[in-house]
């Protein structure tokens, strides 16, 4: 115990009561002998090597996804009548924690809503695919769909524009369907009826 | 056409029958070392629940020729700061003390080519009266390719494998060396075509028969000096990156590779010729001493051959199973308990022989059961001194784990 050198004040250390000391438990006399434990192992690994096997033969098969909740590539929705269904409200960009999404938006040359985006890139190098945006977004627009084969020779290429992210969409929309389809554009403008309070879509 | 007559007189010369036999024996380890490598990761495969190497030809069969081929293509780098002369010698070193342990051995002992009554070679690349030494010596000389990649290197993680590589052989050796004893002093030659002979026929039964303990104890040995796990300290990665070939890539690195997996064949043969009866199994037509025919050389052929494979597979299980010895415990293994047991059944061996009892069943296997009851015993009753912490160390103060 002696001979601990005087710790300066302002210094925390370890309290000597925080300390547990934790010994090599005591091991038997068949444990000690290797042997028994050596062969109940042997027997484990021996009746594993006849188990069905859980690989997954990827190219060929596939695992089934969580389509629901699977956070692959993202799309861009589209409404009742194939526009893009972004309002350009910068929400998703603001929430974005790898900064990986950048919207130029534009008036909208369509009445029932003021602003559409121009142009919608998403560097999907940097997305972390947690999902953020998605939460973020009032009109359900942007969404991550359960594709993940995603691959590029380029960097550039990996940077998504507007028109990719919306292909995205028309490839997967069979697949996982957009979540909420009423809640594009604003309420009571154009021709669209308001939405009931409670906002719930189909 | 092929003369085959002619063929025959000249194997009939034990000269260019070894010359076949070898060039033959080549062809086959070198294929089955590739093989061996396969089956490993298929073997590690399947006790992991995986499906393992199937993508290269029909179940994966092509994957060695794959792998030989990568080896090959790959850039053959040489670090800047390493003593190039014995860099470069390292892996050949490896590669050439695996290979040239089979020559000794007997693969299917005396063959009449021509059917005239009379033996006229024995199907073994040389016969020398110390193969048995001979074995051995190239057996020990295995670590010298660990050594000197790991010190060329110029690494001080391969040193340190290195380091643990010859503290580990030097530790195995000696229980390793009293097993042999124990047979040699028992058949009374090195001849390993003797110690097989010495095994088979009336009343004779295989030395593992007899000697269990020393058989088992033989087998622990070629696990370490394999650097097999769970005796693989000189490449444990967790620890020391790569071991003594951290330096080394590309066909180089494949020497070393081709080299343990000869090494463990050359292991396996062994054991099998020592304890097992090499080519012979009892009460089996053709493969009985007086079968001399050629037909009944490659009857003998496959026989070894399926020991060793057999001994491989255990050995690969084995891997995938237990986990790697600590250093300490690696040291207690060999000099506090192979070592004491040796020296018990080396003495009684001993004994044996001189009283003229070493080919009586009982007596050699009732040793063998004494000597384990009270190891077994021993060990009950005997507390290890240290076990992890030492007990008179001082407590670090605090409480107690509740």
């Amino acid at each position: 115990m002696g001979g601990r050198a005087k710790v300066p004040s302002g210094v925390v250390m370890i309290r000597d009561e925080d300390i547990i000391v934790v010994d090599e438990p005591d091991l038997s006399a068949a444990e000690r002998l290797y042997l028994p434990q050596i062969l109940g192992g042997m027997r484990t690994t021996f009746r594993h090597m006849f188990k069905k096997k859980i690989t997954v033969q990827y190219p060929e098969q596939k695992r089934t996804l969580r389509v629901e909740n699977y956070r692959g590539v993202h799309r861009l929705n589209r409404d009742e009548k194939g526009r893009v269904a972004c309002v350009s409200c910068f929400m998703c960009e603001t929430a974005c924690p790898a900064h990986c999404i950048h919207i130029v938006s534009g008036e909208s040359p369509w009445e029932d809503r003021e602003k559409y985006p121009i142009q919608f890139d998403i560097d999907e190098l940097r997305c972390i695919y947690c999902g953020m945006c998605e939460e973020a977004c009032p009109v359900d627009a942007i969404e991550l769909t359960p594709e993940y084969h995603l691959v590029g020779l380029t960097r550039e290429e990996m940077i998504f524009d507007k028109e990719k992210l919306l292909q995205v969409f028309d490839r997967t929309c069979e697949e996982k369907p957009r979540k909420n389809p009423r809640i594009t554009g604003y309420a009571g403008t154009g021709d669209r009826p308001a939405l009931p309070p409670s906002g719930g879509g189909h | 056409m092929v003369d085959v007559v002619g063929v025959m007189d000249i194997l009939k010369d034990q000269f260019w029958f070894s010359a076949g036999l070898a060039a033959a024996l080549i062809g086959v380890i070198m294929t089955v070392v590739a093989y061996c490598i396969y089956f490993e990761r298929k073997i590690s495969a399947w006790i992991q629940d995986r499906v393992g190497p199937n993508r290269v030809g029909p179940l994966g069969l092509l994957q060695p020729l794959a792998d030989g081929a990568k080896f090959i293509f790959k850039e053959d780098s040489i670090p800047a700061n390493v003593d190039k002369p014995l860099f470069l010698i390292a892996p050949t070193v490896a590669f050439i003390l695996g290979m040239i342990g089979f020559v000794v051995l007997p693969w299917g002992g005396s063959v009449d080519l021509d059917g005239d009554g009379v033996v006229d070679v024995v199907a073994q690349v040389a016969d020398p009266g110390i193969g048995l030494l001979y074995l051995l010596g190239v057996g020990s000389l295995g670590v010298y390719g660990v050594v000197l990649g790991g010190w060329a290197s110029n690494n001080k993680y391969a040193v340190f494998a290195a380091m643990r590589s010859t503290a580990q052989m030097l530790s195995y050796e000696i229980p390793m060396g009293l097993c042999i004893f124990i047979v040699v002093v028992c058949v009374g030659s090195l001849r390993l075509e003797d110690i097989v002979l010495s095994q088979v026929g009336e009343g004779h039964v295989w030395n593992i028969v007899l000697h269990p303990v020393a058989f088992f104890i033989l087998l622990v040995t070629i696990f370490a000096e394999t650097n097999r796990t769970p005796f693989d300290l000189a490449e444990a990665e967790q620890e020391l990156v790569g071991g003594y070939h951290t330096e080394y890539g590309a066909l180089k690195f494949g020497m070393f590779f081709l080299g343990e997996y000869a090494h463990m064949i050359t292991g396996s043969a062994f054991i099998t010729v020592l304890f097992l009866g090499g080519w012979h199994l009892p009460w089996v037509p053709g493969l009985q001493p007086e079968d001399v025919s050629v037909g009944a050389m490659f009857m003998k052929m496959g026989v070894m051959g399926l020991k060793i494979v057999a001994f491989l597979f255990l050995f690969m299980w084995v891997r995938w199973t237990l986990p790697r010895f600590r250093f300490d415990q690696l040291m207690r293994l060999s000099w506090k308990g192979l070592l004491p047991m040796c020296m018990i059944l080396a003495g009684y061996a001993v004994y044996l022989v001189y009283v003229g009892l070493d080919r009586d069943v009982y007596w050699a296997l009732g040793g063998n059961i004494v000597l384990v009851l009270s190891v077994l015993v021993f060990n009950v009753l005997h507390r290890p001194l240290v076990s992890g912490r030492q007990a008179n160390m001082p407590a670090i103060g605090g409480r107690q784990p509740a």
